[in-house]
């Protein structure tokens, strides 16, 4: 890839100046070694300080430079910033309220993580050692514990949008089951307890936008299903 | 104006590793804490260690925190203290085990215990052979241990400031450290955090260098504030080249790596790390595999169209084994490089990765100035030098480092807040006030240099002139620009001035914080005419009573840097550990 020209357009919104919303075109100049969209944003901000937005490790761990590229909720870290269908339309994550510009408030999204307990629970008393655990159990863990709270999931579900306030949403949903599934945690029916609610777990219509965001390819819709299955268990 | 106070028992700067487990300490002992962060805490740089945290757990083979402390002070070149050394040594069994309790998601061995992995420069017996000492996450531990240090703290219930970003300490007529001044970045409010005891855990600087491993966020803003408020700066000379950062992107592919089997190959294919370390090969010490790789590209024997990096292969591995224990390797290659690990090597160059250096304290956390403890003042993790690290660190103390110094920084406070008066002493505003004048200034000033031109300044030239190998001439016209790159962020302007979520304001003042980091390193580096650990300069030749360079009757020593006319003064590396002999002076080799 050589030097070539991306066109932007990119919500603008500075609650100071401007009664409401509007998208602004850019266009950047991008050297043979920018390959990601976040190198392209971050050239943009030097030809106009004032665009906003939030990152920091730039490789997809840290879940900071979560926005709306062209449509899908996405990293700008880790999208190729050439696969993208030109003016790249750039918005903030949906359905939370707008701080500025590409940066929302995600008040709400941690509100509802913290919900639901996240942190292993165990009433036994710790051992002098670790507490032992197979590689099969373990295993159980895969695909749950990676999540970097980066919101792409919550934010492009429907039934977030709509009750963000009572449905716990996919990231947190994700996020209990990943204690439920720990073998360490002793509070399987505390949790699910805590998700007994026509609400909190049962707003999942299976509708799997989440599983087709998540930059780290988790799949939150699975991990609703077997809460599911366990509520089911437990009547029966 | 007047600067509204909050008044807290105890302040934390920074939430990654060292702050969140200092911030447990304090608030399961009940005391009114409050812990400031520029991101959500899971979002600091902790997130991004990739390899393990080692302790001499012994889960796969023999091992003992005593051969841990052997390695550690043989990889810190004979620099590191080792009163602190064996401190560190001997909790991370503790530290670790606690972790799990936790919830720490660990990889297991078949017997249910915490996975070990073999890393660079970790040996058994006394530098004997490599030993599996790193305990890991697949190659996700950062993460891991971030995330399950922060949930441990929701549950703790510890009252996080997020997205504040702390400006300048205040400290009284005495010096005793006062709290902090900060801004809350959403409304650009500026506050005065008062407190009994302060503690930096604000990470490191790496931004400094063009080519870095590490994120954004980390602009050493607790050396610039420490530095402005008259705190010696320690060993800054000393930074760490990662020697595998993704050739281009300067994305970090851990040791680990190499730890799984992987090897490093030059343009012929060869395994050249045979020739540099016989014994430990490709899992010396990051500094000699660091030169050792510079000094193949610089002989013509690098890879790609401009022979200009090496590489990584592990297609010898088993694709599962690659899958289960090095996924997101697997990731970062292919979304970096552009390359699946499993077909392909990965294409490789050292990259500024480490700070050994900083806020100059001892192993309980206190920072202390001229033998004399700050009093209220703490520093944890890679923005404090206890010093662990010396010339040069060794994988996986990193992580160990946030663990133990993180706690036993929060047990002294926890132990000074206790001695303290009840009510907070009266506040010395001139430190606020001098704060709040270095926010005006930047929101007044109309023309000047741009944060940009002025940052890539300071980054070009630290880059070039000090790099993996220092040159006295080039150190010496590197110290002169970075005087003139100074004069440039003295003069920085933002056209931005609005004050919802202004980033263009955070970039000036995390700039603000770097300059005083690039000084620091420059001046230190220019000043220290041996070669040891990571600084390595062409004058510092091998001689017999020098062996690599290295200068024991002259500059085994810490350097201390002054912002007060960048001066230098030394003190002596602390020989006699807490309870075993002193680990006695010998030639390094791997």
């Amino acid at each position: 890839m050589t030097t070539r020209t991306i066109k932007f357009s990119i919500y603008r919104f500075d609650p100071e100046k401007d009664a409401k919303p509007y998208m602004k075109d850019y266009t950047v100049e991008l050297d043979a070694t920018e390959h990601k969209l976040l190198d392209a944003l971050v050239k943009l901000k030097v030809l106009d300080d004032s665009v906003s937005f939030r990152r920091s490790c730039r490789e997809g761990v840290c879940g900071s430079d979560a926005m709306n590229i062209n449509g899908k909720n996405g990293l700008a870290c880790v999208t190729d910033v050439d696969s993208l269908k030109q003016p790249i339309q750039i918005r903030p994550l949906p359905g939370l309220p707008v701080i500025r510009d590409l940066i929302v408030d995600m008040t709400q999204f941690f509100k509802q993580y913290h919900s639901i307990k996240p942190y292993v629970q165990n009433d036994t008393p710790a051992p002098d050692r670790e507490r032992l655990q197979s590689q099969e159990d373990r295993k159980e863990l895969d695909g749950l514990y990676e999540c970097i709270l980066c919101a792409c999931c919550s934010t492009s579900c429907p039934s977030f949008w709509w009750n963000p306030d009572k449905f716990v949403g996919p990231a947190g949903l994700l996020a209990a089951y990943r204690f439920i599934a720990d073998t360490r945690d002793t509070a399987t029916n505390e949790r699910l307890d805590n998700l007994e609610d026509p609400y909190r777990l049962f707003r999942c219509h299976t509708i799997m936008n989440c599983v087709d965001v998540c930059p780290k390819d988790l799949n939150p819709t699975k991990a609703i299903g077997k809460i599911k299955d366990l509520m089911v268990k437990r009547i029966a | 104006m007047t600067v509204p106070v909050r008044k807290f028992d105890a302040v934390i700067v920074g939430a990654g590793g060292a702050g969140l487990r200092a911030a447990l300490q304090l608030s399961e002992a009940g005391l009114k804490t409050a812990v400031l962060s520029k991101v959500f805490p899971t979002r600091s740089h902790t997130v991004a260690a990739q390899g393990g945290v080692s302790a001499s757990l012994g889960n796969s083979e023999p091992d003992h925190w005593h051969w841990h402390m052997y390695d550690t002070v043989k990889g810190s070149d004979w620099l590191g203290d080792q009163d602190a050394i064996e401190f560190m040594c001997r909790e991370a069994p503790n530290v670790v085990v606690e972790l799990e309790h936790f919830g720490m998601p660990f990889d297991r061995n078949a017997d249910g215990t915490i996975y070990q992995r073999p890393f660079g420069g970790h040996m058994s017996n006394f530098g004997e052979k490599p030993v599996r000492r790193a305990c890991a996450a697949a190659d996700r531990t950062g993460h891991a241990m971030l995330h399950a240090l922060y949930q441990r703290n929701v549950r703790a219930n510890t009252q996080f400031f997020v997205e504040w970003m702390a400006l300048d300490l205040v400290r009284d007529e005495q010096g005793n450290v006062q709290g902090v001044v900060a801004m809350e970045m959403e409304t650009s409010d500026i506050y005065v955090f008062q407190a009994k005891a302060t503690l930096f855990a604000t990470g490191g600087a790496g931004r400094i260098f063009a080519s870095s491993t590490n994120a954004f966020i980390n602009t050493g803003d607790g050396l610039g504030m420490a530095a402005r408020a008259g705190i010696p700066l320690e060993d800054m000379e000393f930074w760490q080249f990662h020697p595998t950062g993704v050739a281009g992107a300067g994305v970090l592919i851990t040791e680990g790596v190499r730890g799984e089997g992987g090897i490093l190959r030059n343009s012929n294919g060869e395994r050249f790390m045979e020739r540099y370390a016989p014994n430990a090969k490709d899992l010396a010490s990051r500094d000699v595999v660091s030169r050792a790789m510079v000094t193949e590209i610089n002989e013509g024997r690098g890879c790609g169209p401009n022979k200009d990096h090496v590489l990584l292969d592990i297609t010898h591995l088993d694709p599962e084994v690659i899958k289960s224990k090095l996924p997101g390797i697997r990731e970062i290659s292919i979304k970096f490089a552009g390359v699946d690990p499993i077909k392909a090597p990965i294409p490789v160059v050292p990259t500024c990765h480490y700070q050994m250096g900083g806020i100059p304290t001892n192993y309980k956390g206190e920072v202390v100035v001229n033998d004399q403890i700050v009093s209220g003042f703490y520093a944890a993790g890679e923005v404090a030098c206890a010093s662990v690290h010396g010339a040069n660190r060794l994988g996986t103390n990193s992580l160990l480092d946030l663990l133990v110094f993180g706690k036993s920084s929060g047990n002294s406070m926890i132990d000074f807040i206790k001695h303290a008066p009840k009510d907070l002493p009266v506040l010395n505003t001139a430190d606020v006030e001098r704060s709040v004048a270095r926010v005006d200034e930047l929101n007044q000033r109309s023309s000047g240099v741009e944060v940009n031109d002025a940052r890539l300044a300071m980054q070009a030239t630290m880059q070039k002139h000090c790099g993996v190998f220092r040159f006295k001439d080039m150190l010496k016209e590197g110290a002169e620009k970075i005087l003139e790159v100074e004069k440039q962020v003295a003069n920085i302007v933002i056209a931005d001035k609005s004050k919802t979520f202004n980033t263009a304001r955070l970039e000036a003042l995390e700039l603000q914080n770097l300059i005083e980091v690039a000084k620091a390193t420059m001046i230190s580096a220019e000043a220290r005419t041996e070669s040891r650990g990571a600084h390595v300069r062409d004058d510092a030749e091998d001689t017999p009573e020098r062996p690599n360079g290295r200068d024991d009757q002259n500059w085994l020593k810490h350097t201390l840097w002054h912002r007060e006319g960048n001066q230098l003064k030394y003190k002596p590396v602390t020989m006699k550990p807490l309870t075993v002999d002193t680990i006695a002076l010998k030639t390094r080799s791997y």
